[in-house]
């Protein structure tokens, strides 16, 4: 049996969330086929982990249609959570066990759930190899360096080799090169092993490098939904034109209609222009005029503009 | 599917995994009792009240009884809130049939290591005093039988305490809850001695009944008659023991049925976990 293979990994429609009188989440809808990896983003007490919580099903939605790999979270049992990763924004559990212990063991929870198209666990030792802990195997959990500890908890969440697996903010605290690696292991896992990806983050550049879709969560609603290309295109605003004129470098930015215009002007006046480049502004630009735009600037600044 | 024998077998993997782990801290859980035991050793001049019985060796059984509570109970209970706190109960809920596992684990863990203090602590005692009883073969049946009673009494009260109480702060409150019953359960002086309200409280709680099997099973046969009713009464022990292991298995089942219900109430807080690291 193949309960709910031909539905989206992911079907939400009008979710709500209320605590009291306060609406975290005010209608979100979010769909997720197979294969695709989706980047949840937004600001902090956006919703973003709110939302997750409920399609892993820790969480009872207020109001709204919630599907999971064809289930309703609230009343999926264990063979469906057997078909789903987790990946968890804390780590600091099982500290004195070993890493390849730790593994073996949570594996032997998916045995009963193997398919031949879908073998359950994930051999331990590939896993590990896979996300290069093989020479940690037999380290004690509470003694891995961070980003260590952040790759055994992505081979924990992988090891019931799921059809769909949650990332919460996967990266927070990561080194620049710690990330690169881990970017690569998530496209790695998407393409290898036909597993349907949702992350939640508030880097807009791991959501632009990494995400097939981009899902922007503000107050409670998702304001925008596309490729990051196409978000780029539809939010900014302007063109930066850059040249060098007579040894002196400028730099414009010109309304995103007049751009062909100015930059035709530009050469016809002038046959000394070099160095040109036009360029749109980038995503992260866009981003943060399309959440001004929407009214919630000063939380997003504080957390956008944090140092990475 | 799963059958209710493999999570079985998955939790005792756990709890073995855990055993391991858990005894390398067991001079933790053996110092309190082993220096509880060497303060008997020197009080053994001392005698019990009527009788020329040593009022230190008198006191041996109750201690390793108490050690059944700190280690078993109090052990899965701080176990319990630690675990919530740091995710692992988060872990187990995220994996299929993993909270079954969980308790199954920290169940036998928990009750293997209890094992393991009382045999040293039960081994230093040997060690230091001659008078216990005359007849080991049967004492020794006797704590085949009391013990895992008592730690079946025992471990699930753990389990519903690390349930119910929500903050580690709040365990130190437990902690004098629990020296309390110990003050009123006649480990360290016959209770028949003592005043008639204390006998009816302390025989309420299952520290007694435990302290009571562990002396009948220790103690020679002539010290009964310092007991109330001048007996080790064991059918009662075992009925109360019973009773108190299966009311405390019921209450536990349903705080753990609530604690599943109340949705991400185990979730941990952010503060101090890898967001730190920002």
């Amino acid at each position: 049996m193949k309960d709910g293979d031909a539905a989206p990994a992911v079907d939400v429609r009008g979710l709500c969330m209320r605590y009291g009188a306060q609406d975290v989440l005010n209608g979100v809808d979010l769909r997720v086929e197979r294969g695709e990896i989706l980047a949840l983003l937004g600001p902090n007490g956006a919703g973003k982990t709110t939302t997750i919580e409920i399609l892993e099903g820790f969480r009872r939605r207020t109001e709204g249609h919630v599907r999971v790999l064809g289930v309703d979270p609230e009343t999926g049992g264990e063979r469906w959570r057997a078909r789903l990763g987790i990946v968890l924004q804390y780590w600091r559990d099982h500290r004195r066990w070993r890493v390849r212990e730790l593994l073996d063991h949570i594996g032997r929870y998916y045995r009963a759930y193997g398919t031949p198209d879908r073998p359950r666990p994930y051999p331990a030792d590939e896993l590990l190899a896979r996300v290069g802990l093989t020479g940690q195997a037999s380290k004690v959990v509470g003694d891995l360096s961070g980003g260590q500890r952040r790759r055994l908890d992505v081979a924990i969440g992988l090891v019931g080799n799921p059809e769909l697996l949650f990332l919460d903010e996967p990266t927070v605290g990561f080194d620049p090169e710690a990330r690169h690696d881990f970017h690569q292991l998530v496209r790695d896992i998407s393409a290898k092993n036909d597993t349907s990806i949702v992350l939640t983050t508030h880097d807009l550049a791991e959501a632009e490098t990494l995400a097939h879709t981009i899902a922007i969560l503000i107050d409670g609603r998702i304001a925008a939904r596309g490729t990051p290309r196409e978000l780029s295109a539809r939010y900014s605003e302007s063109v930066n034109v850059s040249y060098r004129r007579r040894g002196d470098d400028h730099r414009v930015a010109v309304p995103e209609y007049a751009a062909v215009d100015y930059v035709r002007r530009l050469l016809d006046g002038d046959p000394g222009i070099s160095e040109l480049e036009v360029r749109r502004s980038s995503f992260e630009e866009a981003y943060l005029s399309m959440v001004r735009s929407l009214g919630s600037a000063r939380r997003v600044l504080d957390d956008a503009v944090r140092p990475r | 599917m799963t059958t209710t024998g493999s999570i079985v077998r998955i939790g005792l993997h756990r709890g073995l995994i855990e055993l391991r782990h858990g005894l390398s801290l067991t001079f933790n859980y053996v110092f309190f009792p082993t220096l509880a035991v060497l303060v008997m050793y020197a009080l053994r001049g001392f005698s019990l009240a009527g009788t020329d019985y040593s009022l230190g060796a008198y006191a041996i059984p109750g201690i390793i009884a108490m050690n059944v509570l700190f280690t078993g109970l109090m052990g899965i209970a701080s176990a319990l809130m630690v675990e919530r706190e740091d995710g692992t109960l988060m872990r187990a809920r995220a994996t299929p049939h993993g909270t079954v596992g969980y308790f199954v684990g920290k169940i036998v863990s928990q009750a293997a290591l209890t094992c393991v203090t009382f045999a040293v602590v039960l081994t230093v005692a040997i060690a230091l005093f001659d008078d216990f009883t005359s007849d080991p073969i049967g004492g020794f049946v006797t704590l085949c039988w009391v013990l895992p009673l008592g730690i079946v009494a025992m471990l699930p009260i753990g389990v519903i305490l690390g349930v119910v109480v929500r903050h580690p702060r709040q365990l130190s409150f437990v902690s004098l809850l629990l020296m309390g019953m110990t003050a009123v359960s006649g480990i360290f002086y016959p209770l028949a001695l003592q005043a008639p309200y204390l006998q009816v409280t302390g025989q309420l709680f299952p520290l007694y009944w435990l302290g009571l099997g562990m002396r009948s099973a220790m103690l020679p046969a002539e010290l009964a008659a310092t007991e109330i009713g001048g007996s080790w009464r064991p059918v009662e022990t075992a009925a109360v023991l019973g009773l108190w292991a299966a009311a405390a298995t019921a209450l536990a089942l349903l705080a753990l049925r609530r604690m599943s219900h109340r949705a991400a109430g185990s979730r941990p807080r952010a503060a101090g976990h890898g967001r730190a690291a920002r």
